[in-house]
């Protein structure tokens, strides 16, 4: 039971960790993406329309990535070019999303695909516990164990990183030392949406191997709160996906062994855990965010 | 004339699913295609006529996509059925329509069209017919599913089937089959129509197979596939290898289930080349004689007092039902076969699948006593599970 658990943990929350490293990326640079729901809505049909087209679902996952970072551009040109409301802007693209994907996705709901399969990792997906949990999966939950360290190396130990966290810390800074705030802002809220639309992929190609209208129901809001959660750093989003995944998917293990529990209460356990963090830790949380998405915060407590 | 009605709904549908994403958003888009058409109809109410007489323009709404793999398709191509056999009715047709005051709106927006007969499809779309047909007493208003009394007006009528009927029957299908005695049944919420379809294929099972349990898990949505593809693993890794569901989108767990080699009992349409392997049985709706016979019935003018002017329940026992068996799948033996007949010829002869005594969870307290037999009204309500359920109603 634990097992199944943890295991549907990493599973289910493989979407959150893609689309959570997305939204940390966005954030470190100053802008906030609320509309990380509807890139991973986008990303869930690019992602199905063109495995279905191409029959492979490797492309399916650069459609996915295209898909989302397109409606991230359209965010960067509001929110970085155009100066709007960071928070309307990224609500609006949500409902944009919600809209197109419905309109334009009628025709792929009763299509099949050739979708991702659990590939399970010799050796390592025989050891007990662990290599179920861990190793007996489809390929982009594999994925996203190789995308975390590396977006924390570049985050971190790269030039390209320090002018990610400059343009979120001191913009000001950047623009004096001859840098463009606007092209570091724009290249991260982009990459950001890329990585959204692989989440959303992956529901789609790998996880329920199907489209619906409004399918990815909620989960990139859980990805927007799992990045407040995981205090803006790429190896805590991941702990933070898997256990926000492993929430979820207690209420089917719970429910399969008949325990009595009630459904619409372990819905809301991953806003409930991230509620928790913010009350525990309170000002401390934004101690923690990068001081330019601080201007924005603090003009929304007004 | 299908043709231009047919390029006319799409463009309906987009323009709803927009404005819905408009509306929750706050952006206050108001839409008024409706109020002054509506205020120069309501003159016209003192015609004698009775509701829906002579009628050249019918409308039908749909709560989701007309190409769903279940209950909007259904709708749909009943409306296919209708466009055959009356080519002289103009349709207008709707999806996507919430079960809210958007149902009002696109229904009366269809009545400002011309529409004096009204079906609106969805459970929820119940009030938005009643309000609609309490503000047009010209129009015959139709719903489906919902069960109304004396106090609704009497232009408006409610037409469904008993749905747990061929439900019941795929039950004994998955009895047959299961080796573990375990099936898993995937359901959006718990509401009594839900509920009624656990028990009836709990019992089915049962019948040929009495030790089996069903495990029902809910997913607190009726079409969110990710939570369903999570529900199948559990319900397949606790042991089911039959897995059946009450969702508007079924999909996922047809293919979950193929993909995990464990059988498949469909729900809503006949998805079997989903799942050329598992696939033993189904239950799909087919509204391809009811709706032109309602609309017969309407436009000769005899609708008030007629049978589908309240309630209406086709079932295996008037011969009218709208939701029937699917196709068995191969591997269905001869045998069981025989048992599924046998039992819809019970069916037929008026016998139902709700007659006590019936055990309640707990296994000794019956929650249909010893000569009870419900009728289809009062499965309508059924809040509880029968022994061999595991499952909790109240989440």
């Amino acid at each position: 039971m634990i097992i199944d658990i943890l295991s549907g943990g990493v599973r289910g929350g493989t979407s959150l960790l893609f689309a959570g490293l997305g939204e940390t990326i966005s954030e470190r640079a100053g802008v906030i993406n609320l509309g990380t729901e509807g890139a991973m809505l986008v990303g869930a049909l690019g992602g199905y329309a063109v495995t279905f087209h191409t029959g492979s679902p490797w492309l399916g996952v650069l459609g996915g990535a295209a898909a989302g970072a397109l409606l991230a551009l359209v965010h960067a040109v509001l929110v970085v070019s155009r100066g709007a409301n960071q928070y309307a802007s990224g609500l609006t693209l949500f409902f944009l999303a919600l809209g197109l994907t419905a309109l334009f996705g009628v025709d792929y709901v009763s299509r099949q695909i050739t979708a991702f399969t659990p590939v399970k990792i010799p050796v390592l997906g025989d050891i007990p516990v662990v290599g179920p949990v861990l190793f007996d999966h489809d390929p982009l939950v594999y994925a996203g164990y190789v995308v975390v360290p590396l977006v924390a190396w570049v985050m971190f130990r790269t030039r390209a990183g320090l002018l990610l966290r400059s343009a979120g810390e001191r913009a000001d800074a950047l623009g004096v030392n001859g840098y463009s705030v606007v092209a570091v802002r724009y290249a991260a809220v982009v990459s950001g949406g890329a990585l959204a639309g692989i989440g959303g992929a992956h529901i789609s190609i790998a996880y329920a191997n199907s489209w619906f209208e409004n399918m990815i129901a909620g989960r990139g809001f859980i990805a927007v709160s799992l990045v407040i959660f995981a205090m803006w750093h790429p190896v805590n989003v991941l702990l933070g996906a898997y256990l926000f995944g492993a929430a979820l998917s207690l209420a089917s293990v719970l429910q399969a062994n008949g325990v009595d529990v009630n459904q619409f209460a372990l819905n809301a356990i991953p806003f409930l855990m991230t509620l928790v963090v913010l009350t525990v830790l309170g000002k401390r949380t934004l101690r923690k965010a990068p001081d330019e998405l601080l201007k924005v915060l603090e003009t929304a407590k007004a | 004339m299908t043709l231009s009605s047919a390029r006319r709904t799409p463009t309906r549908r987009h323009v709803t699913s927009l404005l819905a994403g408009a509306a929750i958003a706050g952006l206050a888009l108001s839409a008024c295609t409706s109020a002054t058409e509506s205020d120069a109809g309501a003159g016209e109410s003192s015609s004698g006529a009775a509701p829906g007489e002579g009628a050249t323009t019918v409308g039908f709404i749909a709560v989701g996509p007309q190409d769903d793999f279940g209950y909007n398709q259904a709708v749909h191509d009943g409306i296919r059925a209708v466009a055959e056999t009356h080519p002289d009715l103009e349709i207008l047709e709707a999806y996507n329509i919430p079960e809210n005051d958007q149902a009002v709106e696109a229904l009366q927006t269809m009545v400002d069209q011309g529409a004096t007969v009204l079906f609106a499809t969805s459970f929820g779309h119940l009030d938005a017919a009643q309000q609609v047909a309490e503000a047009n007493p010209d129009v015959a208003v139709l719903h489906q599913g919902g069960l109304i009394d004396d106090t609704s007006p009497e232009n408006l009528g409610t037409y469904y089937g008993t749905v747990y009927e061929p439900v019941y029957l795929a039950g004994i299908a998955a009895g047959a089959a299961t080796e573990t005695g375990v099936l898993g049944f995937v359901y959006g919420y718990p509401v009594p129509q839900v509920v009624a379809n656990i028990n009836a294929f709990t019992l089915g099972a049962q019948s040929v197979n009495p030790d089996v349990e069903t495990i029902a898990v809910s997913t607190t949505s009726w079409c969110d596939p990710a939570t369903q593809a999570d529900r199948a693993a559990s319900l397949i890794s606790q042991g089911a290898d039959v897995l059946t569901q009450h969702q508007d989108c079924t999909k996922t767990i047809i293919e979950a289930a193929e993909a995990a080699g464990v059988y498949s009992v469909g729900f809503h349409a006949d998805a079997s080349e989903l799942a050329p392997q598992g696939w033993l049985a189904g239950s799909e709706w087919d509204w391809t004689e009811l709706y032109p016979s309602i609309i017969d019935t309407v436009v000769d003018g005899d609708f008030i007092g007629s049978e589908y002017d309240a309630n209406y329940r086709g079932g295996a026992a008037n011969g009218n039902s709208p939701f029937v068996p699917s196709t068995l799948g191969a591997s269905v033996t001869p045998e069981t076969k025989a048992l599924i007949d046998a039992a819809q010829t019970e069916l037929e002869s008026g016998w139902t699948p709700f007659t006590g005594p019936i055990m309640g969870q707990d296994g000794a307290t019956p929650v249909i006593p010893e000569g009870t037999a419900l009728t289809s009204d009062d499965a309508d309500q059924m809040d509880y599970f029968v022994a061999g359920v595991t499952g909790n109603l109240a989440g």
